[in-house]
């Protein structure tokens, strides 16, 4: 009696670990879904839409320009921003805010990335903390899932802040 | 007879390896990690005779699991230079502290909320907060707790900070 419990409660046990563990491959190496809050990427994403953000391109560096990204905030790490990459490592970034007279640009350091949100005038983004690491991405946003009527892909960037290298060609 | 044994052990190691890759990549992901350190950077703690023989360290990732570290500790970090790269360094100072650097752009630092300061032990050959400046915690991989290889090296890694290289306490400001 007391050795089929034992039996069972092993079982049950061994069950638990053995599916958590798949869990936790599946969240950090497939995807995850994200519950996103905040006024800084409107109109693209808004307050309370799920959208589920992939693992893979992070794990094997594909990141690419104009990805909406998910990263852990430079100033909490148990925080989560969603921004836009706006330029990668050697990229050539706008600092200045459209309604300035003088533009001034920068060059992305080496292994971070310059990250803005679609809603310029309510985001804070690295307009004002500066360009983070790359390591400090967790998922690209590839899919939005709630509400239902927006379900689908998502769109490009409306702001134009994008600079598009000259040589294209290399 | 022979298909009949061939296909059940085809099913017991299907069913193994669906059990022991999930496993050991949550442990390794979760609990504790296993990893060489190579480069004079952290000499003499850690490969202190540098060449060939490199010191293997076990790394607690369990412990950083909230993103809590104390001064002294050696920590493995992803590096903000290339995301690829782990790289292996002391906590010198907090989020708060004032750090007098050495040969940072700028002679004392006030450690910005979110971050920490690395130094290498062997400053000099060290790639580390004096060249790139506060790193944010959420790069954090894990602590170093343990040298497991060469065996006549085995040792707990105490987390101490070296003389004269610590957090300046502000006595002015205290009045």
């Amino acid at each position: 009696m007391f050795r089929s419990v034992l039996g069972k409660t092993l079982g049950f046990v061994g069950y638990t670990v053995q599916y958590g563990c798949i869990a936790h491959c599946a969240f950090e190496y497939i995807g995850e879904f994200v519950v996103c809050s905040g006024p800084s990427m409107e109109p693209t994403i808004v307050n309370h839409d799920i959208v589920f953000s992939e693992r893979m391109s992070r794990q094997l560096c594909k990141i690419q320009k104009g990805d909406i990204i998910i990263a852990k905030s430079p100033f909490d790490p148990n925080m989560n921003v969603c921004k836009r990459v706006i330029g990668l490592e050697g990229d050539k970034v706008c600092t200045s805010s459209p309604s300035d007279l003088f533009k001034a640009h920068t060059y992305v350091p080496k292994g971070h990335v310059w990250l803005e949100g679609d809603n310029l005038r309510n985001s804070s983004d690295s307009r004002s903390y500066g360009p983070i690491p790359y390591a400090l991405i967790r998922g690209r946003v590839c899919l939005k899932l709630w509400p239902l009527h927006c379900f689908g892909s998502l769109s490009e960037s409306p702001t134009r802040r994008i600079i598009k290298a000259r040589s294209d060609s290399d | 007879m022979a298909q009949q044994a061939g296909r059940r052990y085809m099913r017991a190691f299907v069913s193994g390896f669906f059990v022991a890759v999930p496993v050991t990549v949550t442990a390794l992901d979760r609990l504790a990690y296993v990893a060489r350190v190579e480069g004079a950077s952290m000499q003499p703690s850690l490969n202190p005779e540098g060449g060939s023989d490199c010191d293997v360290v076990l790394l607690n990732r369990w412990s950083v699991r909230n993103y809590e570290v104390q001064r002294g500790d050696v920590v493995s970090v992803m590096s903000p230079k290339n995301p690829q790269q782990k790289i292996i360094k002391r906590v010198i100072g907090l989020e708060g502290d004032f750090i007098r650097t050495l040969g940072y752009k700028n002679r004392f630092v006030r450690v910005p909320d979110g971050h920490f300061w690395l130094e290498g032990d062997h400053h000099g050959h060290s790639l580390d907060s004096n060249s790139f400046g506060p790193v944010s915690v959420g790069l954090l991989h894990g602590r170093a707790s343990h040298i497991i290889w060469p065996p006549n090296r085995w040792q707990r890694i105490a987390a101490s900070l070296p003389p004269n290289r610590g957090p300046l306490d502000d006595e002015e400001e205290e009045g």
